[in-house]
């Protein structure tokens, strides 16, 4: 593989990198401030921020998934030290897309929030694709990495079924309006993310994490 | 039946008339009324008549019976902020895209169930009836509302024109397609044209408005130019826009969201808080230009047309004819 000639990346480099990353990373709330105060969140601002949280969620879930195939593909193990900020960014903008739901469509009413979440699939498997997201996000500290052990590796793999569950609850949003162009985009991207670890893995740089 | 109440009109809430009139009357004084139509992508050649007399077609009195207390959603919402999935699925497609839609010449093809069928130039229906401006609660079914002031007829005058013959039962709109101009017919979320239907009662009803404009102004494409219905005791999928066809049926035609989700979206489609959509409540509605922290409004029955409208559906159990 061609990839594998390149000179692995330091721990230092990939340093450097990072915050530029975690500048990237924000974008899509900066863009919400500036557009808030440009008046440019569109007549519904509520759904425009839920839906696009839920979007930027999507992205940042599939720049999560991407780390590993990149670190074989590349030959660059150091990637996985953005792993984790990639990770959290993920549940950073789920945390905000369920809080946009909870504040703007429920109105903050546990009941409320409760009702939706028993009559309606697509809230349910959010909701499903959540709480182990929450679990992985207070576990994501080195402290807790320690802590658990072997199960801290058990429970982070749950990502994969999180993706899954992430695609559907997408899936069942756009079903009524049958629109599906962007649930088969990222369903697509997350599918080719998740089959590639099924892959054998070659070369030297293939140390599973 | 739940009654509606009819609130007091707080003074706040009451938006100044001058800032609602100023912009007809501007282009009636400039007599700039052509120019501005032409700005607006419908082309100039839509102009009714001479710029006067398009100022006065424009200008028409507001029908003070149906104010209402809220305050109506601001212009710029109103004509933005559209579903109008020929043009696209986003909220903005339809003004992005409005523009290219050709409106002159429009004519309206009335068939099926009538003794004098035939087809109308747009000339023709504008001066059928005279114009009148009403504030209409419009509720969508995805559970956000507006409040505007369209300007139009009842439908129920163009209907006694044709002469519905007595098997006419149910009369059935048709949305033009133009490929050119609406990149949304592309895909296949629908199966084009729009095709939206009421029973005869219902478009009879006093409360079923043509419409041709919106804010004293035509109505732009992504409303539905040149011509459309509104029918505020309704979601506002029932009110199909840019009208080429009216077809007077003995059955009841299938409508086109039927036809996607029939378990989402019923043939009456009236407004009804206590008939959930199977993905969200209707209990409340978010008005839009409300504010971002605004709390949700409880939605109204029939949208708050209640006392108008129960009566048409006497005895029908609304959960099941949704």
């Amino acid at each position: 593989m061609a990839a594998s000639q390149v000179r692995p990346w330091t721990a230092r480099q990939v340093g450097f990198f990072k915050p530029l990353l975690f500048i990237v990373c924000l974008y899509p709330a900066m863009r919400w401030l500036w557009l808030g105060f440009q008046g440019g969140l569109t007549a519904n601002p509520p759904e425009f921020l839920i839906r696009s949280s839920g979007i930027w969620a999507l992205v940042a879930l599939c720049l999560t998934l991407a780390v590993t195939p990149l670190r074989r593909y590349l030959g660059q193990p150091a990637l996985l030290r953005c792993r984790r900020m990639l990770g959290l960014f993920t549940f950073f903008y789920s945390a905000l897309h369920v809080l946009g739901w909870a504040y703007w469509e429920r109105g903050l009413s546990l009941p409320a929030m409760w009702d939706d979440i028993v009559q309606r699939p697509f809230i349910a498997i959010g909701v499903l694709a959540m709480v182990p997201m929450l679990a992985q996000a207070v576990t994501s500290t080195r402290g807790w990495m320690s802590r658990l052990g072997a199960r801290w590796h058990t429970l982070h793999r749950a990502i994969y079924p999180i993706a899954i569950l992430s695609v559907w609850h997408f899936w069942l949003i756009r079903a009524g309006k049958n629109d599906f162009a962007e649930v088969y985009a990222y369903g697509a991207v997350l599918g080719l993310l998740l089959l590639v670890r099924l892959m054998p893995v070659q070369g030297r740089s293939g140390n599973r994490p | 039946m739940t009654r509606v109440r009819i609130p007091a009109i707080p003074a706040s809430q009451i938006t100044p008339e001058e800032v609602w009139r100023e912009r007809r009357s501007w282009l009636k004084r400039s007599g700039l009324a052509a120019a501005g139509l032409g700005l607006m992508g419908l082309g100039a050649g839509r102009a009714v008549a001479a710029p006067a007399e398009a100022g006065k077609l424009w200008n028409a009195a507001r029908n003070p019976a149906y104010d209402l207390s809220d305050a109506p959603t601001s212009e710029r919402d109103v004509t933005t902020y559209n579903n109008y999935y020929e043009f696209g699925t986003g909220k903005a497609d339809p003004a992005r895209h409005g523009g290219a839609l050709k409106t002159e010449p429009w004519t309206v093809s009335v068939e099926g169930e009538v003794a004098r069928p035939g087809t109308f130039d747009l000339d023709d229906l504008l001066r059928l009836a005279p114009l009148e401006e009403r504030v209409y609660r419009l509720r969508c079914v995805e559970a956000w509302s507006m409040v505007i002031p369209w300007l139009g007829y009842p439908l129920a005058s163009l209907i006694r024109k044709v002469e519905p013959t007595g098997d006419a039962k149910f009369v059935e709109f048709t949305t033009v397609t133009q490929p050119e101009a609406m990149p949304g017919l592309r895909s296949r979320i629908i199966d084009w044209p729009y095709v939206e239907a009421l029973r005869m009662d219902e478009a009879m009803h006093p409360l079923s408005l043509l419409v041709f404009g919106v804010y004293g102004k035509p109505l732009p494409s992504a409303n539905g130019a040149p011509l459309r219905v509104a029918l505020p005791w309704k979601y506002g999928f029932k009110s199909g826009k840019s009208i080429v066809k009216i077809r007077f049926t003995r059955e009841q035609p299938l409508t086109s969201w039927m036809k996607v989700a029939p378990q989402e979206y019923g043939f009456y489609a009236n407004v009804n808080p206590d008939v959930p959509h199977p993905r969200w409540s209707q209990a409340t509605e978010r008005r839009i230009g409300a504010g971002v922290f605004a709390p949700r409004e409880k939605t109204l029955p029939f949208n708050g047309y209640a006392e108008q409208v129960a009566s048409l559906y006497q005895g029908m159990d609304l959960r099941r004819y949704f």
